[in-house]
Parts: structure tokens; sequence; C-alpha cells
């Protein structure tokens, strides 16, 4: 498996790329934790006055606040992940060296994607959520099979993840400037991932469409299973079907715009 | 005409120091504090009108030099005066006086057109109306601006830039430039540009100024003075001439003949190598080589010729090696 | 003596004025070489922006109050955090650069201008799309004003633009104290975003619906109470949320003075630490 160990060096690549940071990682964990106890208030006042929303108690509700800080950075929720890099090179020119290179474009990108997820998560993510299980009452299991499919999840999450992104940076092949897409990548990530509240809490028909759209896959879901609320095998289904179709979207979008840069001579 | 120097000291400086507190990891979260001498104890003047190369290793000292000069860092000790101001007390008063160059940082504005970078200066500096469109205009003449105004600076070439970068350096008139390595990564049509500019500059406006390069040329063809600093110290200030002496540094003259003739007898050049019709000889780099030359060509048959500078980083290496050399003769 | 120093520091302060409107300018014309660009992210700021509040108002689809605080008084708190926090974030909102600009040495050109750095620095990438957090903000505030049920006199009226400014102000100190740490630490930006973008999104929300010591935190150390919680309850008629005298709800022009003040300190004492290390 030669070509295996290629992408396991582009991964290890993204993870240590991501781990010379050392003050901007401390600085996040930081701001993670300082909007982790912001948000775990506001969930607190809002569970007191409506208990069980969303099928949620009030630990369950904490759990998802801390989940989803440490789920953050690690899921690049608004942007700045691989993608970011594969934008600046679409639009400078320096993908046409990409495509000259004996490897899968988009597994590349992956690789380097799941290695800054890897940093990003415990560098940056575990540290709030374990300071969330300290000073606030949470939800843990304590069967390790829960832990075992939850880092499934995660992994799954960490997938539909790129897949998003991937297909949504390809769009800089068309309109040469990523501002408006970074943007569109920040507010969708925001909104429909469920940092503002969780998806299941989420009122009528809207909550009905977020619940089924990709970005369900990336806190709901990895929280569900965690908490025991939803069966491990339904959350890899979804996980699992959206990665293939975003990842598959991604392919024909590449190649569309491949044949594009081809056809302008590079 | 060149105005007579007026030798009143415009940058003094007087024992000046840079010392900077380095911490550097020697373990897992052990961190080492040591105390690194970037500038040690310099003195030196440079009068009103004069043009002096500033020249060293990498993390000589050099840029730490010219940011104590603009203000921009403040000495650890000693004294440092420019133009009779203080620079790091009254930065901003002096930046009215003074004009820098950072050879590899843009100050003009990406986006725009070269010409709104100027406009910037104009209000910013305040320069007189009148003052500032006669400087444009002369500016723009001799750095050949006029087609560049109107194109944004991102679409400028690297020499272009330089020059844009340097006129924008001098609206204000000040009465000293600094220049960080002007001609880095130039084309040699750009280098002769800028470099004839600067020239002018200095004997037509009597601007004094400072540069400091990685690129002997420079040195060779603007300076009549330059100093040498290195581990914060100062090496040499002198006479471009003198720091051959002082290096014993040589230059090469690669010679080609009509024919294969036994080796040229030149004075004080030496034929340190023959291969065909070619000839290498090694002259001291004080002697001209114009004189050389003529010698050569009215009693052999010439076809071409060429000099080869030395090695700017050797003559250091050279001089340092023998400071170290004296410094153990002493101590033993 | 003192008087020169006073007049040394108008004139600074009259020299930073117009040096930031200069650079300002030269920002907002570039920005306007990419029009497309400029009214997407106009238009992106907005929706961004109006997130928060989307998050508030998802609150309510469920239930009736938070921490014992209805829609338009929620509304209230919303609307006056984010359109000072808006106004800060126009005038001073790329400080964060500062960490990027020593690094990669551009900080030194702006040194060697003859302008006070900070009006520089402040100026750096203005942007006009930062309008949309104000527009948005003010929007909600304006929805606010007309649906609170409240007594209105002419003191409470008076409140209203004494927060916006004071609360601008002390998110401008904000901004600036953080520029002034990232010296310090250059890759730390996102601490200053925990007190700025943090300090926002915890304004937005009731005081009672946070821990004591929390509150006592914001109200005596790091003193955001005074944007709008301490004055807000003032014109709601609530208690204040925590044991303060009546003139407290007047107090944030004087605090937003202190922190002012404070944050000028920092910056000073920031960048001497820059020019005696050479970061």
């Amino acid at each position: 498996m030669g070509s295996g160990r290629l992408y396991l060096a582009v991964a290890v690549g993204g993870f240590r790329r991501y781990a010379t940071y050392r003050a901007a990682t401390a600085a996040g964990v930081f701001t993670n934790t300082v909007f982790g106890v912001i948000l775990v208030y506001t969930y607190l006042a809002l569970w007191d006055e409506k208990p069980h929303l969303g099928g949620y108690d009030q630990a369950q509700a904490v759990t998802y606040v801390w989940l989803g800080q440490c789920l953050y950075a690690t899921l690049a929720i608004q942007g700045g992940g691989a993608e970011k890099d594969l934008m600046e090179r679409i639009r400078t020119g320096e993908i046409a060296v990409d495509l000259y290179r004996p490897a899968d474009l988009q597994l590349w990108w992956l690789a380097g994607d799941v290695g800054r997820a890897l940093f990003q998560m415990l560098g940056r993510g575990v540290i709030p959520f374990l300071f969330g299980a300290l000073f606030f009452p949470m939800a843990l299991p304590t069967e390790l099979t829960l832990w075992a499919a939850f880092l499934v999840t995660l992994l799954l999450a960490t997938v539909v993840s790129f897949a998003i992104r991937y297909l949504v940076a390809l769009s800089v092949f068309w309109l040469m400037d990523g501002t408006g897409v970074n943007q569109a990548l920040m507010i969708t990530g925001i909104f429909f991932s469920g940092m503002v509240l969780p998806l299941n809490a989420f009122p009528g028909v809207l909550g009905d469409i977020v619940r089924v759209l990709p970005w369900a896959a990336q806190i709901q879901m990895p929280a569900d299973v965690l908490m025991g609320e939803t069966d491990p095998l339904r959350a890899y289904a979804f996980q699992a079907a959206w990665a293939v179709v975003l990842l598959a979207a991604g392919r024909l979008v590449q190649s569309a715009a491949t044949r594009r840069v081809v056809v302008q001579g590079g | 005409m060149k105005p007579e120097p007026v030798m009143d000291p415009f940058i003094e400086l007087d024992r000046v120091e840079k010392v900077f507190d380095v911490r550097k990891k020697t373990g897992f979260l052990k961190r080492e504090r040591r105390q690194v001498r970037a500038v040690d104890s310099i003195s030196f003047t440079v009068a009103r009108g004069e043009m002096v190369g500033y020249i060293g290793p990498n993390g000589a000292g050099k840029s730490t030099t010219i940011k104590m000069l603009t203000g921009i860092l403040t000495p650890s000790g000693g004294r440092l005066r420019v133009a009779g101001i203080d620079p790091s007390r009254e930065r901003t008063r002096l930046a009215h006086r003074i004009g820098v160059v950072f050879g590899q940082r843009t100050t003009l504005w990406w986006d725009l057109p070269l010409i709104d970078s100027y406009k910037l200066m104009h209000r910013m500096y305040r320069i007189p109306d009148g003052r500032y469109r006669e400087n444009l205009d002369r500016l723009v003449e001799h750095l050949d601006l006029g087609a560049l105004l109107d194109v944004p600076v991102r679409q400028l070439s690297l020499g272009q830039r330089m020059r844009g970068d340097i006129a924008a350096a001098l609206l204000h008139d000040p009465e000293v430039l600094y220049l960080d390595e002007p001609t880095i990564g130039l084309d040699v049509i750009s280098k002769a540009k800028v470099r004839e500019f600067l020239r002018e500059l200095n004997t037509e406006r009597a601007t004094t100024v400072l540069l400091t390069t990685h690129d002997l040329q420079d040195i060779e063809q603007l300076c009549s003075r330059v100093m040498v600093i290195d581990h914060g110290r100062m090496m040499y200030d002198g006479p471009l001439a003198g720091l051959h002496e002082v290096g014993e540094s040589e230059r090469t003259l690669v010679v080609d003949l009509e024919r294969e003739l036994p080796p040229i007898e030149a004075g004080p050049a030496r034929v340190v190598k023959v291969e065909g019709p070619r000839q290498w000889l090694a002259f001291p780099a004080a002697e001209s080589a114009a004189v050389l030359v003529a010698r050569i060509a009215a009693e052999y048959p010439l076809v071409d010729l060429s000099v080869r500078e030395p090695d700017i980083e050797a003559v250091i290496a050279k001089m340092y090696a023998e400071q170290a050399e004296r410094a153990e003769r002493a101590v033993s | 003596m003192g008087d020169t120093g006073a007049l040394a520091r108008r004139s600074a302060l009259v020299e930073g004025l117009r040096a930031y409107r200069l650079i300002a300018g030269m920002w907002v014309r570039s920005s306007m070489t990419y029009r497309t660009s400029f009214v997407v992210t106009v238009f992106g700021n907005l929706l961004v922006t109006g997130l928060d509040f989307v998050a508030i108002l998802l609150m309510f689809s469920q239930v009736d109050s938070l921490g014992g605080w209805s829609m338009p008084e929620v509304a209230l708190l919303y609307g006056l955090s984010a359109t000072a926090f808006g106004i800060a974030d126009l005038v001073l909102g790329s400080m964060d650069v500062l960490g990027a600009r020593i690094r990669d040495g551009s900080f030194d050109t702006l040194l060697v201008r003859p302008a006070p750095v900070l009006a520089q620095i402040g100026a750096d990438r203005f942007a006009l799309r930062r309008l949309g957090r104000i527009t948005q903000g003010a929007v909600v505030l304006g929805y606010a004003l007309v649906s609170v049920d409240v007594d209105w006199s002419a003191q409470k009226v008076l409140l209203v633009p004494v927060m916006l400014v004071s609360g601008a102000v002390i998110f401008c100190s904000l901004f600036v104290a953080g520029a002034a740490f990232q010296i310090l630490v250059q890759d730390a930006s996102e601490v200053q975003n925990a007190f700025t973008y943090g300090g926002n999104t915890l304004l937005q929300y009731p005081p009672s619906v946070f821990g004591k010591d929390l509150v006592r935190g914001v109200t005596f150390m790091l003193p955001l109470a005074f944007v709008n919680w301490v004055p807000a309850a003032y014109v709601l008629g609530r208690p204040y949320p925590i044991g303060l005298p009546e003139w407290a709800a007047f107090a944030s022009p004087l605090v937003a003075a202190v922190c002012c003040a404070s944050a000028g300190l920092a910056w000073r004492s920031g960048l001497r630490s820059y020019r005696s290390t050479g970061s």
C-alpha cells in the first residue's frame, strides 16, 4: 500500500503544520472556554424555562455546548480548514501544480484536513471539554462502547465536514474570489451545524429540515451518539450517506473544474 | 556640481548598544534566557551629504542599527542623534526629516494606482502643494515612473515597485535616506537605474544616504565610504579600497586572448590559471582595473575580458578570522 | 509644563484622527476595486452578525421568557450591545491583524511615519462592510424600543444614546488592550476575540441568566455591565444585576473614560516593550 503511506504522510503534515502555532492554539482554547461558559448559562436558563426541550435534560444540554466548543475548530465549523488553502491555490493558479501530482486531488486534501482536525481536536478541543466536565454537570456515558461509537461518528463527521467545504471551495474555479464563498460557509456552518442551538431544539418544520441536512452530521449526530440519544448505526448510516453523496458531488465538480484548467492552459 | 560636504555630524552614534533577551526552549516547558548583543558598542558619525554603505552578513546587526536610527527601536545604551534629534524619543518629529525604503517590504498600496500612494504621502507628511508637485515631477522623470502612475501597484514588477517605493520615500524631501537592500531581487537594468538615481540624489541634492546591501557592486558604484559590521561590532569604517586592503582581497580579471599564449606579465597582477586562450589574473582589489586592462590591451591580442569582484562575505570572513587570530596572539 | 503636555496630547489626538481618516479612506478605495466582493461581503456581514439574534429568536420560539426577561427586553439588551459593538468593530475592528503585521515586519513601516501608530493600526483594513453589523444591531434596537413596555422619562431617553457611545468606547478599549497584548504574544489574536466578541455575546443575554460571580466580574473587574446591563436595567425599571447605588445607571461614561485611559496605558507600555525588544 504505497499510496496509503503517501496519504498518511500528508495527514501527518497537516497535523504538524497546525501544531507549530502554539500560542494561537492556547488562545483558541481560552476563547472556546469563554464562549462555552457563556453558552452554558444561556442554555441552562432556556432549559430551566422549558425542561426536556428537544429531548435533552439540562446536563445533556450542557454536554452539547462543550462538545460544540470541542468540535468548533476540529470540524472547521466556520471554515478555516483545508478549503482555505485550496481556495487560495485555485485563486493563484498554483492548483495546476497539484493536478500533476501522482495522487488523487480530493484524497490528498482530505488527508491533510484529517490531520489538521486531529490536531485541533487534541490541541484545542479537549481542554475546553474537560473544563466543562469539571465545572458543570454533564451527561457523559460510562460505557466504553458508547465512547468507541462516538469516536467513529467523529471520524465520519470530519469526512462530511471536509466534503462540504471541499465542494464549496471548488466554486472558486468559476468565481475567482473566495470572499463570498467563505462567508457562505461561515453562515451555513454556524447555523445548520447547531452552533447557535442544538438542532433538536429547533422548532417545527425548520427543525425537521435542519435535522436532515448534511450539517446535522457534524455536531448533532456525535452528541446524540455520545449521550445515547440515537442508535449509533442509524447515525453512521446518516453520516456515511451524506459523506458519499458530497464526496461524489465534489468529484464531479472537480473533474469539470480541472477540465477548465486544462482548457485554459493552466 | 557637488556641494562641499559640510562636516557637521548629521548622524552620531556614541557607543550605542542593543541587547535582546532571547528565550530559547531547552526542553519541554523549560526555557533558557539569554542576552544577545545585536549591536555592541558601535560609534560612528555620518556627515551631511555623505553616502555610506553599511554591510555585513545576515544577523550582523545592520537592521537593528537602522531601526534605532529611525526610532523604531530604543537603544539599550549609548547615545544616538540624527539631525540633533533622539530618534526613539521623538520618532514622529524625526519622521518628517528621514526617508526609509525597506527593500523587501513595499509601503505602497497594493490595490490602488501608484499615484494614490503618493497622494497619501502628500497629505500625511503635509507637503506644501507646490513642493509636492515639483518633487513628484522630478522623481517621476528621474525614476521613469510616468507610465506607471495609474497602474495598480500589484501589477508592477519588482524593479518598478522598488523605484515607486524610493519615490514615495523622497516626496517629503528627507535630509537622509535609509535604504535596506534596495537592489535585492532586481534585474540588471533595474539595478542600474536605481543606482544611477541614488548617485544623482546624493550629488545634486546632497541627500545623506545610508544603505545596507549584500551586493558589493552597490557599494562600489555608489559609496565612497563603507562600514562593515559583524556580530554587532564595527569591523571596518573607511573607503572601499581600504576594505580590500584590510581584507587583503583580490579581484580577478578573466582575459580571453586570440590564441594560447604564455602567462601574461602585468605588474601587480599574477596569473592564477590558464585554460587554452583564457587566463585568470588576480590583482589587489584596491588597484584600478582600468589601468591594468589598458596595459594588457596594449601588449596582448585581446578578444574579451571581464572583472570578477571579490565576494564581500569572503572579505568579511577573512577580516574576522584575522581579528580572532590577533586576539589569540594577544592572550598567549 | 502641564500645559504644554496637554497641548501635545491634544495635537497627538488631532494628528491621530487625521491620519486615521486618511488611511481609512485608502482602505475604502482599495476595497472598491473589487466591487462584487464588496457587495457580497456587506450582505454576508449582515447575515453573519444576524446569527446571534437568530439564536435568540429560536429560543423565544420555544419559551416566553429567558431568565425572567421578555423578548422585547432581551432585544433591547441585544440591540444596545450589538450596535455599540458594531461601532467599535467598524472603528477598530481590524486591530487583531497587529500580530500578523509584527510577524511579517510591516509594523515597522508604520513606525517611521509622522503619525501616531495607534491611529495607523486602528485604521488598518478599515472596512465599510462592518456597517452591516451596526445596521443589524440598530434594527433590533429599533424593534426593542417600540415594543418594550417602558414608562419613558427624559433620563431614560437620554440613557439610550449615552449607552451606545459609552458602550462603543468600552469595546474600543478592549480592542486596543487586545492589540497591546498581541505585541507581547503575536499569535494570540483569539484571546482578544474572547473578550470582544465574547463580551458582546454575553451582554446580549439577561444578567439573571449568568452566575453571580461572573456578573460581579464583568461589573467590577472588566466593567462590561456598564455597556447595557446596568443602564438598561434602569430603563426597564428592573433591579440592578448586582447591588449598586441608583446613580450607577449613569456611570457608563465615567466607566468608559476609565477603560479608555487604561487601554491607552496598556498600549503605551506594549509599544514601549516592542521598541525595546524588537519582537
